[in-house]
């Protein structure tokens, strides 16, 4: 299959995918390297890596003794890029997006400030389940009237840091006592009457990002001006 | 999650603890944290002296808000 092929995504994992080019012209190169692989397998060889055996990467890690400790290859690698000598990377880096940066406020007085956490404080009991790694879902929760994230109404789900002192007070994740404060002496107009919370341990990048999207689209709807996010 | 927040138009800023790793991903308006664990308190000081510390950040978060960036700014 091309890379881009959504069935790469679906099935990787579980059977060798041959990379292609993304037209019928390429079929002669493709076949020969479909061959390749199958002779091999049918001939019971185990299948090296990827890019020595010319299929897609499934995602599998296989442990291997290397020659040379990886502090050494790493410094190495350093050198190279110093010197501005080629090298290659061990692990490839993803590619991160940019977006521009949204106009400020202009008017913080009369501004409605929401706030948003990756931290994991949810209402205590974590009604919505809330997984504490690869969160599937994120919890949108009323503050309305309420003053302070105290200990007896909300704790942390998230799974990848000591959770003794966000739980002793959820106010140092998610700042609801101080905001409140900063609310009444007019900092700023309001503090949107919800929060919206995830728990940003090992989530993958799209739920992040459709987590965002929906949170952004709520908050814009409801005429937000400015969100302040928190992260552990 | 702040990059997605942040493409419908409404300014976003990030407290978080490990700012290289809000910068590779892009966010653009950042207020470091205390630590992981606390990022807006320290269970060292006092509960009145943790609020001193979350208002001090919290007053940089409303600052980078409301200050006109063309990249990705840091506010210590």
């Amino acid at each position: 299959m091309y890379p881009e092929n959504p069935g790469v995504d679906m099935y990787r994992k579980g059977i060798y995918i041959v990379e292609t080019s993304d037209s019928a012209r390429g079929i002669k190169d493709a076949v020969p390297a479909m061959a390749k692989l199958i002779m091999k397998s049918l001939r019971g060889e185990l299948l090296g890596s990827p890019a020595d055996e010319g299929y897609i990467e499934r995602g599998v890690r296989v442990n291997r003794f290397n020659d040379r400790i990886g502090a050494a290859r790493a410094v190495d690698m350093l050198v190279k890029k110093l010197k501005g000598e080629e090298f290659r990377t061990e692990y490839p880096m993803p590619v991160f997006d940019r977006v521009p940066p949204a106009e400020p406020i202009k008017d913080m007085k009369n501004a409605v400030i929401a706030l948003v956490t990756s931290g994991g404080i949810v209402p205590k009991g974590n009604p919505d389940h809330i997984e504490a790694s690869s969160a599937s879902k994120y919890g949108t929760y009323s503050i309305a009237g309420v003053q302070s994230a105290d200990e007896v109404a909300y704790a942390t789900a998230h799974g990848g840091y000591d959770p003794t002192y966000a739980n002793t007070d959820p106010n140092r994740v998610l700042p609801i006592d101080v905001l409140r404060e900063m609310e009444k002496e007019g900092e700023f107009k309001k503090l949107y009457d919800y929060f919206f919370t995830t728990v940003g341990n090992g989530t993958p990048v799209a739920n992040a990002k459709k987590f965002g999207s929906e949170i952004g689209a709520r908050l814009k709807k409801d005429g937000v001006d400015a969100v302040i996010l928190t992260s552990t | 999650m702040v990059k997605a927040i942040e493409s419908t138009g409404i300014a976003v800023v990030h407290i978080c603890t490990i700012v290289p790793i809000s910068q590779t991903v892009g966010a653009n308006r950042i207020v470091p944290a205390v630590a992981i664990p606390y990022p807006l308190g320290d269970p060292s000081k006092s509960r009145e002296e943790e609020k001193v510390i979350r208002r001090g950040i919290l007053e940089k978060a409303l600052e980078a808000l409301k200050t006109p960036i063309r990249e990705q700014t840091v506010f210590n």
